[in-house]
């Protein structure tokens, strides 16, 4: 036996030699196919190589938050039809934090945010904020025994900060009268990824309970406590449509889409209110903006008054710089007003148009007169466009 | 065998010819050589990048406990402790199957079943983790949830690790996906060493009187465990490296539970999760958490090899009593 053993272990000194092969020559031949074909590829892929060139086209390029980008991709579809196929828009979502980025390196003409940039990022990079569409976020559960759900800001913010975590908590039955709610622990589902909705959603926690905003605070995420994460606002939906006794946020879009049913939010002016297009509108109303080239870190429009207002509302911006032609852009003149004409029309009532199909509020009035004065006030090479 | 070896470093030693066969040497050699400095300039660029969350925090990184965006507090303790649990379950629920189904395909299988049987299994290593996210959210999670985890937690449920309620999207549900998406790898890579085992071995351990099962044990498995080391290794890497199927089955929750029924949250996942929208200190964090991923594969990989390197020398002594 132990000669048996020792020779195994020979054996497995030995290692398996990979027989050597002769020629090969073509293997470099492929190889250097390979690589020159990467090559250009790359080439055309960072623009170095452009093939055309057709000067009578425009092409501008956005890209950002996530949330408007159906809207934004709608527009953009029925703009080129509209302009003859002569300005093309393209934009590549990525999300708020990336779009932010893409416009300060001028590596696209507009960026998308659901947050507002900070006053000194606005100033320092000259860039105006251009509210394009609203969203709400809505509090969204699969209680199976429970179809309809009233809730308020406090006892949200505690059900979320998991100082509530049974369905039958008083709290909860006492704003459900004539509801009988089981004896259930709630799981709270949240986003995982960092996101616009989790910013606007934990601003509204954050701007009625003092507690979460000391705990918590606003952010684009947050840490919650003991909750679920799943990414995206579609992850959340699926999971809270799959997960028993659980409650989660998401935009308004989602659960009309995929037939989730979401509770009644108290309001501002103490009104149970359910959120849809109008009562989202609503909340924009009576807001006071700031004038576009001015300081929006402040904007919101949670728990705003207003009999029918949805109380987690929210803007979605459009990012541009104020001078077109800035240092480090590299736009023409011909795509600055291609640009800003675009803007115009995604913003009065061609484009607007488009936004209730697609579960997106219609700006009121008062915003829109604002946006109009900031187009107004874009300018290329000092020079005013419209 | 010793003749083989002999004609090995006679090939290896034969002169090379000049013309192709030179050609042919030093192309693949920067080849080769361009593999090392990937990784340096890998190891460079993170480390670049990640200086402004390397020159906050210092070590406090690795033992931080807090990830909140909010307040710019980056620790990754709890995504460490996140990765090597479940690739933990991942590699004791995987590789024994895994080896089990290598063993069947070299050794045991009738021919028309080997086949068609190694063929499916290579296709399983092929199919996209989103697609196992997808199907162990939709198919797995359910049984999970409904019959595997009471279970657990009913027989189990005194020790920490299978301690309270579940809902399906935690550690244990990640590191299962984790173990099915390594068995096709660690499967195939494995049959294949045992395959490479020459029959003079197995040949040499009948004829001693060893059963079906001594010969498997003592001369394929023993001939072809640096082959299995390396496709634990190549598993290791998926199990530590996945992102999208954790994503979707871990819960995302960024804490530190011992109990395999509460979500957690894994270093790519974490990455996967909040690279969108992170900037400044958090993209920087997140980068750290990259370059923390990277140590941490290399440590498991170390720590792996020396195990082995161990077990290796421990088994002929052991493997005497025949």
């Amino acid at each position: 036996m132990s000669e048996l053993d020792l020779e195994k272990k020979e054996m497995n000194e030995e290692r398996i030699a990979m027989p050597h092969r002769g020629g090969g020559t073509w293997k470099i031949v492929l190889a250097a196919i390979v690589a020159a074909a990467i090559l250009i590829a790359g080439a055309f892929a960072t623009g170095l190589l452009s093939i055309g060139g057709d000067e009578e086209s425009v092409t501008l390029t956005g890209a950002g938050a996530t949330f408007p980008m159906p809207l934004i991709l709608k527009w953009a579809d029925e703009y080129y039809n509209e302009t003859d196929q002569s300005v093309k828009v393209d934009y590549a979502g990525g999300g708020s934090g990336a779009g932010i980025t893409q416009i300060k390196d001028n590596n696209v003409d507009f960026a998308g945010t659901d947050a507002p940039l900070s006053a000194a990022d606005s100033t320092t990079y000259g860039l105006v904020h251009i509210p394009e569409t609203l969203g709400a976020v809505v509090v969204a559960f699969n209680e199976p025994t429970v179809s309809s759900l009233k809730l308020d800001g406090s006892t949200l913010a505690r059900i979320f900060m998991k100082n509530i975590t049974a369905w039958d908590d008083p709290e909860i039955t006492v704003l459900n009268p004539g509801v009988t709610l089981p004896s259930e622990q709630i799981t709270t589902i949240v986003r995982s990824d960092s996101s616009g909705t989790t910013f606007v959603f934990s601003g509204y926690l954050a701007k009625i309970s003092s507690e979460f905003d000391e705990l918590y605070g606003q952010g684009k995420s947050v840490s919650w406590p003991d909750a679920i994460g799943a990414s995206g606002n579609s992850g959340v939906t699926q999971t809270i449509k799959t997960t028993a006794h659980s409650i989660g946020y998401i935009e308004l879009s989602y659960a009309i889409e995929n037939d989730v049913p979401f509770a009644q939010l108290e309001n501002h002016d103490g009104n149970f209110v359910t959120a849809s297009l109008e009562t989202t509108s609503a909340a924009a109303a009576s807001f006071t903006l700031p004038a576009g080239d001015g300081d929006w870190s402040g904007v919101n429009i949670l728990d705003q008054p207003g009999a029918n207002a949805y109380p987690i509302a929210s803007f979605t911006y459009i990012l541009v710089y104020k001078e077109l032609h800035n240092d480090g852009s590299s736009m023409n003149k011909t795509a600055a007003q291609a640009l800003l004409d675009f803007l115009w029309w995604c913003l009065h009532e061609d484009g607007q148009a488009y936004g209730p199909d697609l579960h997106y509020a219609e700006l009121p009035a008062s915003v829109v007169a604002i946006n109009e004065a900031t187009l107004n006030s874009i300018t290329y090479d000092g020079e005013v466009l419209r | 065998m010793r003749g083989n070896e002999k004609g090995t470093s006679v090939l290896r030693g034969k002169p090379l010819s000049f013309g192709g066969d030179l050609v042919f040497r030093y192309s693949v050699m920067v080849v080769a050589t361009l593999t090392l400095a990937l990784v340096w300039l890998l190891v460079i660029m993170m480390v670049i990048d990640a200086s402004s969350s390397i020159d906050t925090f210092g070590l406090g990184f690795v033992t931080g406990d807090v990830w909140d965006p909010n307040r710019d507090v980056y620790g990754a303790l709890p995504f460490i402790f996140g990765t090597l649990l479940t690739t933990g379950i991942a590699l004791i629920i995987g590789v024994p199957l895994s080896i089990g189904i290598a063993v069947y395909l070299s050794e045991l299988a009738p021919p028309y079943l080997r086949g068609p049987l190694s063929f499916v299994v290579e296709l399983l290593a092929a199919v996209p983790s989103v697609i196992y996210g997808l199907w162990a959210m939709y198919a797995l999670r359910p049984v999970i949830v409904g019959t595997v985890e009471p279970f657990l937690s009913d027989i189990l449920g005194w020790t920490p690790l299978f301690a309270g309620d579940s809902v399906g999207l935690d550690k244990f549900t990640a590191g299962i996906i984790l173990a099915i998406m390594i068995i096709p790898t660690i499967a195939s890579v494995s049959k294949e060493a045992m395959m490479a085992v020459p029959d003079s071995q197995r040949e040499a351990a009948l004829s001693l009187g060893a059963t079906r099962y001594e010969t498997t044990r003592m001369a394929v498995l023993t001939y072809a465990r640096s082959g299995i080391f390396g496709a634990t290794i190549l598993g290791l890497g998926r199990a530590v490296g996945e992102t999208m199927a954790v994503a979707m089955t871990i819960g995302n929750a960024n804490v530190i539970s011992w109990s395999l029924l509460d979500p957690g949250q894994t270093m790519a996942s974490l990455i996967a999760n909040n690279w969108g929208e992170a900037q400044d200190l958090q993209l920087s964090a997140l980068i750290e958490m990259g370059l923390v991923l990277f140590v941490v594969a290399l440590v498991v990989n170390v720590f792996a090899r020396l195990m082995v390197g161990r077990f290796m020398k421990a088994v002929p002594s052991t493997g005497g009593g025949l």
